[in-house]
């Protein structure tokens, strides 16, 4: 997944505008959420960064009301919702995993009943539905009805519907898993725009460099427990300095040279990454040219030699224990993204 | 005002979606008809028969209508999610179920009139007390409709809530004294018929239409509201122990 979007970094005052504290769900012998703590800070874009059956989306249905926690504290906005999950929910949009509009119904009357739940009158959810339809680009399928549309189309009339009552706190999980690039794009830079107008958004996936680019913090979450809470420049702050250089070769097997080269270079580190690729680490910088020679010196052809920035996937990888191939078999998993 | 918005929009979006779909019309229409030719051929009778008819019909109109409209339509709504955004919607669960109800109410209602429509055109229908037998229609409607969710919040595919739903219906037809008086049934089943809502319902109308009754009115309406409140809590203390889990 190549994205090109702006980094988007607003300024927000620290008002903690949901506090978790040491939430607990389980469902029989598995704990979904495991005893987790955070604060979202008002105007914040926040990440929650995990593989598949992490807790992510267990954590949203407590958070906006669809499921009971255990044990722990949630407040939102100050209000206290963990036995009243009811008081808060005016404040809060959701835009769940599954698009779960009506088929029945067309894009502009989802969009209007949808707005009417939360009180808005006829002619206000009708004006912010046009201009809803407008913004997404569905205007011209605003009277199809909803069971029609691509799967790109109900993902964005699904966040249209999230913030019809243009709420200060939204929930959005997974909101570009399983659609085409073009969409995934657009939704990201949407989420992008409703974060530089103000809303707090927390938003769950499992796409590292949706996180890195769109999140200001970011919570990995493996197994239901949060394993570690940062800003983005914090976590990447560690592996800032390391250089990484990913080599290929022909000719010979990066397996065999693997033990040569640690032993001709003990200041790298090297990490095998197939038969005709291998990668180099160091904390200071690499020397291609002797690199180069002694691969060619044992026979080996190198085909590339590049340089890697070190993402925000390192850090996962370092801190979670999670292959990064298991990460990217659920985004191909997933579709697009 | 914010929270009546809500109401009345679920109501409307489940008339228009569910309720006023041609087939629903239609069916509507023909199953009284059909119940009434059916006992009208079976009885051999005059056109008067059709009053003796009319309370058992009226009751199956109302019972049929609600209850396998809001069970499936509810059933499907939590299949495909939709029913988590009214869920996620600031409005107290009772008055969203109440508004999530009400269009199978209206249904239930409506469903009722086209047997005595008709029977007004093939009998005379003077002697029925309106006073009485509106209550006991909407009644009616209101623990036939409460049924339907309650069966709704037990079951958890489309399929399972038409047999439930039949599991409750069918045997009704036959206890609960909507064409056979309850007097009639063996002694062994007699005291299921005083353990099903529509007994009292159907009590209501014949006494309203026949002026025949097996127990006193404000028994019978104390009945059946009383079935509605119990229905009702059960059905949304199941939705909260089951589908805010």
């Amino acid at each position: 997944m190549e994205i090109q979007e702006p980094i988007i970094s607003p300024a927000h005052d620290d008002y903690p505008l949901i506090e978790v504290s040491e939430l607990t769900k389980r469902f029989g012998d598995v704990t979904a959420v495991d005893n987790i703590s955070f604060a979202v800070l008002q105007g914040e874009l926040f990440g929650f960064l995990g593989p598949n059956g992490a807790g992510k989306t267990t954590t949203i249905s407590i958070l906006t009301g669809l499921a009971r926690p255990d044990s722990g504290a949630i407040k939102i906005s100050g209000l206290e919702c963990t036995k009243n999950p009811k008081a808060a929910q005016n404040l809060l949009g959701v835009v769940p995993d599954d698009s779960n509009l009506y088929p029945e119904l067309s894009g502009f009357d989802n969009l209007c009943f949808c707005a009417s739940l939360y009180g808005m009158p006829k002619h206000e959810r009708q004006t912010r539905a046009n201009e809803l339809l407008e913004t997404f680009g569905l205007t011209e399928a605003a009277n199809r009805k909803f069971a029609g549309y691509s799967k790109g189309m109900k993902r964005k009339l699904t966040i249209a519907a999230g913030i019809i009552h243009k709420p200060p706190i939204l929930f959005m999980d997974e909101p570009t898993t399983g659609i085409d690039v073009s969409s995934a794009r657009q939704i990201r830079q949407l989420i992008a725009e409703l974060h530089r107008a103000g809303t707090t958004i927390f938003l769950t996936t499992h796409y590292i460099e949706e996180a890195e680019r769109l999140c200001e913090r970011i919570a990995f979450i493996v197994k239901g427990r949060v394993v570690k809470i940062d800003t983005v420049a914090n976590l990447l702050q560690p592996i800032q300095e390391r250089k990484v250089m990913l080599i290929s070769i022909s000719n010979s097997s990066a397996n065999d040279l693997y033990i040569k080269l640690a032993t001709a270079f003990p200041r790298y580190e090297f990490q095998t990454i197939s038969a005709e690729q291998f990668r180099v680490e160091s904390v200071g910088t690499i020397s291609i040219g002797p690199l180069v020679r002694f691969l060619e010196n044992q026979g080996a052809e190198v085909t590339e030699a590049r340089r890697i920035r070190p993402s925000l996937e390192e850090v996962f990888v370092q801190v979670t224990g999670i292959e990064v191939g298991l990460l990217r078999k659920e985004k191909e998993k997933g579709g697009g993204g | 005002m914010k929270r009546w918005i809500a109401f009345w929009n679920i109501m409307l979006k489940d008339m228009r979606a569910y309720y006023l779909k041609p087939p629903n019309i239609s069916w509507g229409l023909i199953f009284p008809i059909a119940w009434t030719g059916m006992f009208f051929i079976r009885t051999g009778g005059s056109l008067d028969s059709i009053l003796t008819l009319l309370p058992g019909v009226i009751a199956i109109s109302i019972l049929f209508g609600t209850t396998s409209l809001l069970a499936v339509t509810i059933t499907f709504e939590k299949k495909n999610h939709s029913f988590e955004r009214l869920l996620l919607a600031p409005i107290p669960l009772e008055l969203l179920m109440l508004a999530k109800t009400s269009g199978a109410i209206l249904f239930g209602v409506v469903n009722a009139f086209v047997p005595i429509i008709l029977a007004s055109f093939l009998t005379d229908i003077s002697q029925v007390i309106w006073s009485i037998m509106l209550p006991a229609i909407v009644l009616v409607a209101f623990v036939s409709t409460f049924l339907g969710l309650f069966i709704a919040v037990s079951v958890s595919e489309v399929f399972e809530a038409q047999t439930f739903s039949n599991f409750f219906r069918f045997p009704m037809i036959f206890l609960c004294g909507l064409f056979f008086p309850i007097s009639a049934l063996p002694v062994f089943l007699r005291p299921l018929s005083y353990l099903l809502p529509l007994t009292y319902g159907v009590d209501i109308l014949q006494g309203a239409i026949l002026g025949q009754r097996i127990f006193p009115i404000g028994l019978d309406f104390s009945i059946l509201v009383g079935f509605c409140i119990v229905l009702f809590y059960v059905s949304l203390r199941n939705i909260h122990r089951k589908w805010i889990i």
